[in-house]
């Protein structure tokens, strides 16, 4: 049913066409809309987004030696790797480490080298002491302060710490070595570490999310359908601790689980074990995964109760009404409604596991430390930043791809937070 | 009027603040506990007495991280820091650190210059020692009886029971060698051999069970009267401390024992740079130093101190031979090597860390 003799657009009031005013009354509550989350969207981009993608160059990235030995990266651009070094390479090095103690940097450069060679740090603050009198030829000459001027590879360290953007440390956060020609190869069995924690800190996570949800599930369920008197005051049973400060928390496990803490007293008093033969629950890996899955327990009930809360109770007795055992009844109807609840407290309690520091930290001991520990060992102690971004970024691709597994195999609109 | 009165009252304040800067505050950084007391009691109010200055002492666990993180942030909040020898090695050559003029040093009383009076090794471009100190191991002689070597530590089949150790492989390595029959001159030449190495990790492998790690200075006297460990490595002066001044049945074992230096340092950019190098010349005196040595047992950085060095704060204690410099301690000693720490730390801390969680 067309209109024949009107086939222009249709025009509003003022005779502008509806569609344009349509736009334009939309793009302006749009704009007043995003004005609206604008200070918010800024706080993400400043406080989030930036810090992430700094995180990620600095693994990549370290100018410490272009930046002070401007001449020596020069030459070592162009070397192959595997020809002795000519002597035009060697003066460029005593010039650059003339400049270098000079400006105070020399420290900086050994320390970037020595990442890559153990050993060379004093080959370096030792030749750039006396390099001012050193007079050509430089080969000879450097190789008189120290005979492994000479060694290749002192050469190929050289180079792969002149690299200003690098995977050198990417591949130690895997326990490899960027070698100079660009082809990686993996430690030697004894220095291998990182991944072995990260797998270890996977399988912790894993531990923690699983006990949180045997120990939660049947809380929530409690929380979700006893009446609201007792329900209310499990409630704040629940809540109290979660409010309550986290090394508190871990503080009071300390005094519960150690030698001679009231666990291990209650034992030796029922006469579960001896006085000699006490047991270790903390300051391992036991006690990493009692403390934090205590901690983070409520992560997982907030989530499962608020979903159960939105069962109604008259899905189970019509189950019931209709035949189905009280198993059935559980398994059939009531479980698949809450996997909701799992999913996102499942997702919750393991994302905030496997980044968690503090608590392996106080009762961890030795074989109870988590891979954010030794992050923060790299920030702290060792100071080398670049290591810890680079554990830092694979950790975040660890989190990414677990988010997308998840969002493949139970989807992520399927998650409930309530 | 009223404009007049806040003009006036901002005058007085700045007339104030004028007369904080000319008495200064200078923040001076150690390691805590019996050690930092020590410095208190001989350098820090001594000092403040004679200028009118005041010092907030604060307390690190050692390492440049701080230090670095100051300097780096442009942000130095702290002005005199107490340091290992190898991090005063390392930070001077990154320039995290000030160069000190080695002239403002007062010279020993017999007038012999300072240059000659400290300790070779005492003195570095950016840093000056104040004492020597030791790794050495201790036991509750109460409990333990007949320990007398290295290799005592080592045997958990004749004397059993956990073990502390500082949470790292410095000093331990050197033990292990020590414990597995190589000579002190020898030590360093064969830690510098991948061989060496794995020969003292595998003589920590021995007790690694049995090893309870601290990473303060004031817990091992802690471990070893609970009972947590029958032995324990620790700083001699730390053991000192409780067997003299808590009357604690401690006994140091000197076999084996590892000198080092700890050193005063002036983080690059300190607020009160020139305050700092006041401090440094007072507390490293000759007097000075041998005041602290009465208040903890750690050797003075100065040979002229060592005549001075008397009886302990109790007043009966002799403390020439609690020192880790006396003769009787030196038989079978080992002077820390910083230029193999300064080299190797990052490799074998790397090392030690992978070993430790395995």
């Amino acid at each position: 049913m067309s209109d024949d003799t009107h086939t222009g657009p249709v025009l509003a009031a003022d005779g502008t066409p509806l569609k344009k005013k349509l736009a334009q009354a939309l793009f302006v509550s749009r704009a007043r809309a995003f004005a609206l989350v604008a200070p918010l969207l800024l706080f993400i981009v400043i406080s989030f987004m930036v810090p992430i993608i700094s995180l990620m160059i600095q693994g990549v990235k370290n100018d410490t030696f272009s930046r002070n030995m401007p001449l020596t990266t020069a030459v070592l651009a162009d070397w192959d790797t595997t020809t002795p070094p000519d002597e035009s390479m060697y003066a460029a090095l005593v010039g650059d480490l003339i400049q270098a103690r000079k400006d105070k940097t020399i420290g900086q450069v050994a320390t970037r080298v020595n990442r890559e060679l153990s050993g060379t740090r004093s080959m370096f603050t030792k030749t750039a002491r006396k390099a001012a009198k050193l007079s050509p030829p430089y080969a000879a000459a450097l190789q008189d302060i120290d005979e492994d001027w000479g060694d290749m590879a002192v050469w190929q360290a050289m180079k792969v710490a002149s690299l200003k953007y690098s995977p050198a440390f990417y591949a130690a956060a895997l326990d490899m070595e960027y070698k100079a020609d660009g082809s990686f190869e993996r430690l030697p069995e004894r220095d291998r570490i990182y991944v072995y924690l990260f797998i270890k800190t996977i399988l912790i996570a894993a531990t923690v999310t699983l006990a949180t949800l045997v120990l939660g599930y049947p809380v929530a369920w409690l929380l979700a359908s006893l009446p609201a008197r007792q329900s209310n005051l499990l409630m704040i049973l629940v809540l109290l601790p979660f409010w309550t400060s986290l090394l508190v928390r871990t503080t009071a496990w300390i005094a519960m689980l150690q030698a001679h803490g009231v666990l291990n007293n209650l034992f030796v008093w029922i006469g579960l074990t001896d006085d000699d033969h006490r047991f270790s629950l903390i300051y391992n890996m036991t006690g990493t995964i009692i403390a934090m899955t205590h901690i983070l327990l409520p992560f997982m009930i907030l989530p499962l109760y608020s979903v159960m809360k939105g069962i109604p109770p008259s899905y189970l007795r019509a189950a019931k009404s209709l035949g189905a055992t009280n198993w059935t009844a559980f398994w059939r109807v009531y479980f698949p409604g809450t996997i909701p609840g799992i999913g996102a407290g499942g997702l919750l309690v393991f994302i905030l596991a496997i980044g968690y520091y503090i608590t392996p930290a106080l009762v961890g001991g030795q074989d109870g430390q988590m891979i954010s520990n030794f992050i923060a060992y790299h920030m702290q102690k060792s100071l080398n930043w670049s290591l810890a971004a680079a554990l830092g970024g694979i950790l975040l691709m660890i989190v990414l791809i677990f988010y997308w597994l998840y969002d493949k195999i139970v989807g992520i609109d399927n998650m409930k937070m309530g | 009027m009223k404009l007049k009165n806040v003009l006036f009252s901002a005058t007085a304040l700045l007339a104030v603040g004028t007369v904080a800067a000319t008495a200064g505050t200078l923040t001076v950084v150690s390691w805590g506990g019996a050690y930092t007391k020590s410095q208190v009691e001989a350098y820090h109010k001594p000092w403040m007495e004679k200028t009118g200055n005041t010092i907030v002492s604060e307390d690190y666990n050692g390492g440049l991280a701080e230090i670095k993180a100051q300097v780096e942030a442009g942000n130095v909040s702290w002005d005199v820091v107490d340091v290992e020898l190898s991090d005063a090695v390392r930070g001077c050559d990154e320039g995290l650190l000030e160069e000190i003029d080695k002239s403002i040093l007062p010279p020993a009383p017999d007038g012999t210059p300072a240059e000659e009076d400290f300790i070779p090794g005492a003195l570095q471009d950016c840093a000056v020692a104040n004492i020597v100190w030791s790794t050495i191991f201790a036991v509750d002689s109460s409990k333990t009886h007949g320990v007398d070597s290295i290799d005592d530590f080592f045997n958990t089949t004749d004397f059993p029971g956990k073990r502390g150790m500082r949470k790292g492989p410095k000093a331990n390595l050197e033990m292990a060698l020590m414990a597995d029959g190589v000579p002190a001159d020898q030590v360093y030449d064969v830690l510098n051999t991948p061989e060496g190495v794995d020969r003292a990790f595998a003589k920590l492998d021995t007790i690694k069970d049995d090893i309870v790690w601290w990473e303060a200075g004031a817990q091992p006297p802690q471990l070893l009267a609970d009972g947590e460990v029958t032995m324990t490595t620790a700083y001699n002066g730390r053991i000192f401390n409780a067997a003299v001044a808590e009357n604690k049945p401690f006994e140091v074992i000197w076999d084996g024992q590892i000198m080092d230096f700890d050193l005063w340092v002036i983080p690059k950019g300190a607020p009160n740079k020139d305050l700092a190098l006041d401090f440094i010349a007072f507390s490293t005196d000759t007097q000075r130093l041998a005041d602290q040595a009465s208040w903890i047992s750690y050797g003075p950085a100065r040979k002229s101190s060592g005549a001075l060095v008397g009886l302990y704060s109790d007043g009966k204690t002799e403390m020439g031979p609690h020192m880790p410099t006396a003769e009787a301690n030196l038989k079978n000693a080992l002077v820390n090597d910083f230029e193999f720490w300064a080299d190797n730390a990052d490799q074998l801390n790397e090392r030690f860390n992978a070993w430790l969680a395995k």
